[in-house]
């Protein structure tokens, strides 16, 4: 290609993103930029345009707060526990789907049920279905004879955390299991019957073969689950808002700055939500581009 | 070559009977069944329960009858709610509108990243990508002063803004990876006749886009429809509320007159048509998903 | 090693019928090659055999011994497969040694059974790259060799070499020829080559529609072939076939007497159809042939031709001759000669009739002797 005729494809490249630069300038970078801004000021809600620069102390004033390392604390628990647990369940339905049965099709399309839910409705039927007096999950279990009376189960401090991730786990995991799955089809038929007739046992064949030539979609399915799970918001807020126990990072920060009126300050917080958020993202790139490179 | 040069300590394989084999694999057969069922009732169990408890009247609700008892009184309530049916237009209005402004942005910038070519190609993709694991709340405050600027506070429309933070990414993303799979043979014939990029995007492309198209609107529908924050934190009125909100916020005047059986219509309300067009296009949905993500 | 046996084994995908009763014995230490168009069921028979597909019913016994419902896990064969099927994430040491880490015989041992094995097979020198970083050739000699190095009781071949170029296809028909001379094991081979076949083969396997045709060596089924479909799908290129009698309309051919007396004795199967191999037919004068048509087109290969033949019904004979033509000019008419010893008759079945011994072989050899060598 001639270099006019290149950098005219250039220019036309450029006209066509024109939109997307556009809107994203307005929704996303300058937003982001005057949250950055109002951090370094004692502004407040009601009037933005009367404030004066403070320097960094919003930022000091936040970690200082007991309440928002109890909220990285919450968040960073949910975001392992229920990636963790989601990464298996949805690694073992995976290889479940991925068996030739019957009911696989069927099972396939309700995966998908979870996961159109929106959260805020996923929480209210499990809200529903843990109540404490008249919910079935209850009641399963005091028939089963496993308890005499009723559980708290959301409103209990010690167990609103496992019901948060309990929750979130059963909402994602169909994500994982898509991921997964896919990541199953790329693996060559022929090469795990090699195996077979080669006499490798099942567990091994999983272990040797499947496993690490699985690692690439998990990797991906676990960055994102993760960095989903850290800034979750709806959930915790639907459950519990006001719960100390399961209040996660985003919460503080909104509570801060919107029920607070704090502009500086929750702004601030809001700052250093994005900044666990990249560094958490930064983290996990680099675990998985190890892998990569060690891998094969 | 050696001949016998191997037959030194031959392999040996210690077989079964026949009927052992058999057996066993009748086993594994019933066993993967048990779990494939297990699986099953676990991802439908709730949803089902929702539908089950959202006909269920008075005090009939508070028993663990498994089957529905048809009685449609919550729903008429509902219909019967201007409130609720407020919130549900606004909820129609606002994913529509976001489906549409981001499969408009999303068409031609994928145009643009996966057919034509320019050397800022990898940095756009990678902006993209870190635009959309943005934590929402850390565009908040930014975000607040963009929809009083543009005058759009506690109006619905406020919402279609901000989704485009989250959608646009997402859709771009999505149908850069379709375009790339569609063959260049067709356009480099346009080319060559001297068609402009523009008419070969809306005359040769777009046609052929349409389950493409259809299963990335569907995603960013379920997007819009589901989200939460922005619409909690810039809807001030019951009456620009979107449903998620609506739902949430429904309560009792204490946690034991919790109105159960309304939310639990509600829900199946909001999430019964998408439940069923997810059903519908569940293949090509899978497709969408995975392509977002297997790339990345 | 060990004996393979096929009792009426079927395969059914829901209501379509890929197997329809198979019966089959290969002989301990046998090289048999199933050969068939594609979809006729070859490669699901090596597969219900190796374990990989369950037969719907029938029995497959190894050794005797009946293996019908063992998983491919326990039955001691080696599959080699067309896509190599290698584990992209393994050295070619690994890949090949794979195998062996279950047995619990220790590091060093496998080490140097690993190492026996690339020598043989000459991929010694790689064995610490990884699949993707070899040629297809090279692939395919890993795949054999982590077959090779479990010692396994039968072999089974998936068309192995049809991922390959045609130079390299050849070397690795004559190193598995070879291979089987070396360590006698039982092998299976699937492919759609026949010149693989040919060459490879104690015996030949003809499936055709989940059912055999005919099972016999490369000679038998190109000398006596037991109908029209292994008569056509063996020998290239393929026999020429026309109806009985062929009548004036045809060019003017009909069966010898001697012939129509011999076939029409047993009774009631009349002879339906001919057909003559190319290289039986020889161009002559228009007027010397016992069949005349016109030249349509020749082909010229150097050190031999194919002269297409249009007859007066239309249908298209080809000759194969060696060295220069006799005719050059599109559009001339001809004549075809051929002895009756080389006439296959067919009945309406499309089964041959009478065994091709009973007709007098003179002048036969001369033509099928140059072909075997040219193959």
């Amino acid at each position: 290609m001639s270099a006019k005729l290149a950098r005219r494809e250039h220019r036309t490249a450029w006209l066509f993103l024109a939109p997307l630069v556009l809107v994203m300038l307005t929704v996303a970078v300058w937003p982001l930029g005057r949250t950055v801004f109002f951090s370094f000021t004692d502004a407040y809600l009601d009037d933005p345009t009367v404030y004066g620069l403070v320097g960094i102390s919003n930022f000091i004033e936040v970690i200082n707060d007991p309440a928002w390392w109890s909220a990285v604390r919450n968040t960073l628990t949910f975001a392992v526990l229920s990636v963790g647990i989601e990464t298996l369940l949805g690694l073992g339905i995976a290889l479940l789907l991925n068996e030739a049965i019957p009911g696989r099709g069927l099972l396939r399309a309700a995966i998908l049920v979870p996961w159109a839910i929106p959260v805020v409705v996923a929480t209210k039927i499990w809200e529903w279905m843990l109540n404490d007096q008249f919910g079935v999950f209850n009641r399963i279990l005091i028939s089963l004879g496993l308890i005499d009376h009723g559980i708290a189960w959301t409103a209990s401090s010690s167990l609103i955390m496992g019901v948060v991730i309990f929750i979130d786990v059963w909402m994602t995991t169909p994500f994982m299991v898509l991921l997964i799955l896919a990541g199953l089809q790329t693996i060559p038929g022929e090469m795990m019957e090699a195996a077979e007739v080669d006499g490798i046992p099942a567990w091994k064949r999983f272990w040797s073969i499947t496993l690490p030539l699985l690692k690439p979609a998990i990797g991906v399915a676990v960055l994102f689950r993760s960095l989903d799970a850290i800034r979750m918001f709806d959930l915790a807020y639907v459950l519990a808002a006001s719960n100390q126990n399961v209040m996660t990072v985003s919460i503080y920060a909104r509570d801060r700055l919107i029920s607070f009126q704090e502009l500086g300050v929750g702004s601030a917080a809001s700052t250093w939500v994005f900044l666990l958020v990249a560094l958490v993202a930064i983290i996990l790139i680099g675990v998985l581009r190890l892998d990569r490179s060690t891998g094969d | 070559m050696a001949p016998g040069a191997l037959v030194t300590s031959p392999v040996r394989i210690k077989r079964r009977s026949s009927a052992h084999y058999r057996m066993r694999r009748q086993i594994r057969r019933g066993g993967l069944g048990i779990l494939i069922l297990l699986v099953l009732a676990y991802t439908l169990f709730p949803y089902y329960w929702a539908i089950v408890s959202s006909t269920k009247q008075g005090a009939e609700l508070y028993t663990t009858a498994f089957l529905p008892a048809l009685n449609f009184g919550y729903y008429r309530q509902l219909f019967d709610n201007p409130v609720f049916m407020g919130s549900l237009v606004n909820s129609v209005f606002v994913a529509t509108g976001t489906t549409v402004v981001s499969l408009a942005l999303g068409i031609i910038s994928a145009y643009a990243l996966g057919r034509l070519d320019f050397p800022q190609k990898r940095i756009v993709l990678m902006a993209i990508l870190m635009i959309s694991i943005f934590p929402q709340v850390a565009v908040l405050s930014g975000m607040f002063e963009l929809i009083n600027a543009l005058g759009l506070y506690n109006r619905p429309s406020a919402l279609i803004v901000t989704y485009l933070l989250s959608t646009v990414p997402f859709t771009t993303w999505i149908l850069t990876t379709f375009i790339r799979e569609f063959p260049r043979e067709l356009e480099e014939a346009a080319l060559i006749d001297g068609c402009s990029h523009f008419r070969i995007l809306t005359r040769i492309l777009l046609p052929l886009m349409g389950p493409s198209l259809a299963s990335t609107g569907i995603l960013a529908f379920i997007l819009a429809w589901n989200e939460f924050l922005f619409a909690l934190t810039f809807m001030l009125t019951d009456e620009n509320k979107t449903v998620p909100v609506a739902i949430g916020l429904i309560g009792g005047t204490t946690r034991y007159e919790y109105p159960f059986g309304q939310i639990m219509a509600a829900s199946v309300t909001v999430t019964l048509p998408l439940i069923i067009v997810v059903l519908i296009f569940q293949r090509r949905i899978v497709a969408g998903l995975t392509a977002g993500a297997v790339k990345g | 090693m060990a004996s393979i046996a096929l009792s009426s084994v079927t395969k059914a995908y829901g209501t379509h019928t890929v197997i329809r009763g198979v019966d089959l014995q290969i002989a301990d230490g046998e090289f048999v090659v199933f050969v068939g168009p594609s979809g006729c069921g070859k490669s699901t028979l090596l597969r219900i055999v190796a374990g990989l597909v369950p037969a719907s019913s029938g029995q497959v016994l190894i050794d005797g011994e009946d293996v019908t419902d063992v998983p491919a896990s326990k039955r001691g064969v080696a599959f080699v497969f067309q896509s190599y099927a290698l584990y992209p994430h393994m050295s070619v040491e690994r890949n090949i040694g794979f195998a062996l880490e279950t047995l619990r015989i220790g590091k060093e041992a496998i080490r140097s059974k690993v190492e026996t094995v690339a020598r043989m097979l000459k991929v010694d020198h790689l064995l610490e790259r990884r699949p993707r970083e070899l040629s297809g050739g090279q692939r395919q000699r890993v795949a054999i060799g982590r077959a090779l190095v479990r010692e396994p009781e039968i072999f089974l071949f998936d068309e192995p070499l049809s991922n390959l170029d045609s130079d390299l296809r050849m070397e690795m028909r004559i190193e598995i020829a070879r291979l089987h001379e070396d360590i006698k094991t039982t092998m299976v081979y699937v492919t759609h080559d026949q010149a693989e076949a040919m060459t490879l083969a104690d015996r030949i396997v003809v499936l055709n529609q989940g059912s055999i045709e005919q099972v016999g060596t490369p000679l038998e089924l190109y000398q006596a072939p037991a109908n029209r479909f292994v008569a056509g799908f063996i020998g290239s290129p393929r026999m020429n076939f026309g109806p009985v009698p062929l009548g004036a309309e045809a060019g003017g051919f009909s069966l010898p007497d001697d012939l129509v007396a011999h076939h029409t004795s047993p009774g009631s199967r009349q002879p339906a159809s001919i057909g003559i191999r190319p290289e039986a037919l020889s161009l002559v004068a228009p007027d010397a042939g016992r069949m005349s048509g016109v030249l349509e087109r020749v082909e010229d290969l150097g050190h031999e031709h194919f002269a297409y033949i249009r007859l007066a019904d239309q249908s298209i004979w080809v000759v194969r001759v060696a060295g220069r033509p006799p005719f050059e000019r599109r559009n001339q008419p001809v004549g075809l000669s051929f002895a009756d010893a080389d006439i296959f008759v067919f009945d309406s079945e499309g089964k041959r009739m009478a065994h091709r011994a009973t007709v007098p072989q003179a002048g036969r050899e001369a033509s099928e002797g140059g072909l075997v060598h040219e193959r």
